[in-house]
């Protein structure tokens, strides 16, 4: 058990520090997020205001820490589809992978985790920061509240690994995945609430959402983190992300078994 | 423990293994044999060059010994595990060096992958250390143990490449194409070293090259795969009797000659340019390269020459060629015997095919294997 936590998390420093590397791109992710940030908050915030009243439980204040917590997970979780595994198995070098004494699916994740935390640093807490410095933001009531986001938020991050695995993972059938990519790119960012709060959707667009894992990497956080879903509802948003990384896991698990038994290794 | 005790204590065995693809041609889906029916059994300590021309499959053997690709049918043991069913108990006792594939953390210092992987491997902190520091030293990896690994050259990514795959002290290594690409003296640190385990801790190696050189240096025993099937097994010596024939010295003259025929213990291949370059395959067991170029230049001035060494090609065409010469064998997998004497593979009628314009020259049948 010692043994396997240390493997686990020699492996989510590996991508931490795999990913420190980049620090221009942090840098211009930074950037942007803060660009993107600003605009979302003139848009939503008007909204607010233009009803002269909190929507669905947003008041400006809300609004403000969706905005900035959302736009400040970007770096941590991933909404584009891209994995290092698809890469891997259209060039063969996924070969490599299946030589060590791991589960594929456990180190790419946990790889995967390692790059979504080290990202909180340089792109998640400036993008808050300077948001909520600039124009304020809700924040969790007491030391209990920042412990449930602080679970959320690793929870999100977890999910998005194992949910994007299972794109990387249907190279094994595909070989080319970037149809299945853009079509994550698409989908993940609407139904994860990135651009408009899911409060706010159409109602069967609600359950649309709530049916697929995105809102677990990102509303659920983010609604708990504001203190917009607060106490006994916060817990069971949290136990519903335990739930998305559960059944993601599983399914890549079973995916991994299956498609490696169809594996041929690209490029001899 | 193992499963499968009623194997021995073979590293390798398989029987029957046989893995075919399914491509297609246009609209038709056709199916290729990879590796068909190949019957080898490599015992403990053995360091065994497994060679064939591009294509032939050898990656593909290496695929299904690892349990990376699903074998067609067969059977296939390695330390005595099923891989496909037992792929991560398997990966503690197996170290692969893909030559054209990294197993190194790309953006990460050299150290800092030999950290992961001995985490992985579960060695403990204190003999990750003493491992490193041993292979560090013998592989003379010091000067760029800090420096991220898209950094290195081919030579030293090689060697940290090897280093990554014998770090948790393997049981069997293997080893597809080490020396790709490599200078003269990378490649001959590469193969001292590997001599040097094999001989310290009686490390089974396999080793699949392009290289004669990677042969002869570290192989006493050679399988020759040839379209997937096995077409030699045997000591190195009975296979460089047939290689050896086959070095062929290129003579520019002085001016155009006749055809440079009747030469002892060669023969002449071609004539190019009239006959102002000439081409003699020399039989390295009979004469030597300076006695035939003595003989040439008694009849006509010699004006430039090179020798050219066989390549695996070749010598894979010339074992085929002494095979067909033994008599038409009966079509079917190889026996496939443990070490030692060759294993008949399928008959001559591919011999013919793969003749090519070179003839047939060389030593008779009894030069294969014992």
């Amino acid at each position: 058990m010692r043994a396997r936590a240390r493997v686990w998390w020699r492996l989510v420093v590996a991508g931490m520090r795999e990913s420190a590397t980049y620090r221009l791109a942090m840098l211009g992710g930074l950037v942007a997020n803060l660009t993107f940030g600003f605009l979302k908050y003139g848009i939503l915030t008007a909204r607010v205001h233009a009803g002269g009243a909190p929507v669905v439980g947003y008041s400006v204040a809300v609004m403000s820490a969706y905005v900035w917590l959302s736009q400040g997970m970007l770096g941590s979780i991933n909404l584009f589809g891209r994995t290092a595994l698809a890469q891997r198995i259209s060039s063969g070098d996924v070969a490599v992978d299946f030589l060590r004494p791991l589960s594929v699916q456990t180190s790419a994740c946990l790889r995967e985790i390692g790059r979504g935390l080290l990202a909180l640093a340089p792109r998640g807490l400036p993008s808050v920061a300077i948001g909520a410095g600039l124009v304020g933001m809700a924040l969790p009531y007491g030391v209990a509240g920042y412990l449930l986001g602080a679970l959320s938020l690793l929870l999100a991050i977890a999910v998005s690994a194992t949910t994007v695995y299972l794109v990387g993972v249907s190279g094994f059938w595909l070989v080319e995945t970037r149809g299945v990519q853009v079509f994550y790119m698409v989908v993940s960012g609407f139904l994860a609430g990135l651009f408009v709060p899911i409060a706010l959707m159409p109602a069967w667009l609600q359950v649309t959402a709530y049916a697929t894992p995105f809102p677990a990497m990102l509303m659920m956080p983010v609604d708990v983190v504001s203190g917009r879903v607060g106490g006994l509802a916060a817990l069971g948003l949290v136990m519903a992300q335990v739930g998305w990384l559960l059944l993601t896991a599983a399914l890549g698990s079973r995916l991994t078994a299956a498609g490696r038994r169809r594996l041929e290794v690209q490029g001899g | 423990m193992s499963t499968g005790s009623t194997v021995g204590d073979a590293v390798i065995r398989t029987e029957g293994l046989t893995r075919q693809f399914t491509r297609r041609e246009g609209l038709r889906k056709v199916r290729l044999s990879a590796v068909d029916g190949l019957t080898v059994t490599v015992g403990p300590g053995e360091a065994v060059g497994y060679i064939g021309a591009n294509g032939a499959g050898k990656s593909t053997t290496i695929k299904m010994l690892v349990g990376i690709l699903l074998p067609t049918s067969g059977q296939v043991r390695t330390c005595g595990l099923e891989p496909m069913a037992e792929r991560v108990r398997l990966s503690r006792q197996v170290g692969v060096v893909f030559g054209q594939r990294s197993q190194l953390w790309w953006d990460l210092p050299v150290a800092e992958s030999f950290s992961i992987l001995g985490a992985v491997h579960r060695l403990s902190p204190h003999d990750e250390r003493a491992r490193t520091v041993e292979l560090v030293e013998q592989l003379e990896m010091g000067p760029f143990l800090s420096t991220p690994v898209r950094q290195l050259s081919l030579g030293q990514r090689m060697r940290a490449e090897v280093a990554a795959a014998l770090l948790h002290r393997p049981r069997l290594v293997i080893l597809d194409e080490p020396t790709i690409g490599l200078d003269v003296v990378s490649k001959q640190r590469l193969r001292e070293f590997l001599r040097a385990e094999r001989t310290q801790h009686g490390t089974t190696l396999l080793l699949t090259t392009h290289d004669m050189g990677d042969v002869a240096r570290l192989c006493p025993r050679v399988l020759v795969i040839d379209r997937g099937r096995l077409a030699y097994d045997g000591a190195l010596d009975g296979l460089s009797r047939v290689v050896g024939a086959r070095r062929v010295l290129v003579v520019d003259l002085d001016e155009p000659v006749e055809d440079l025929t009747g030469i002892a213990h060669t023969e002449h291949l071609a004539s190019e340019a009239g006959g102002l370059r000439q081409r003699i395959a020399v039989d390295s067991e009979a004469t030597t390269v300076p006695e035939v170029l003595a003989a040439v230049s008694a009849r006509v001035g010699v004006r430039d020459l090179a020798v050219e060494e066989p390549d695996i090609e070749d010598v894979v065409r010339r074992v085929y060629l002494a095979q067909a010469g033994e008599g038409q064998r009966s079509v079917g997998p190889a026996p496939g015997g443990a070490s030692g004497g060759a294993s008949g593979a399928s008959g001559g009628a591919r011999g013919g095919a793969s003749g090519g314009p070179r003839g047939t020259a060389g030593p008779a049948s009894g030069t294969l294997g014992s």
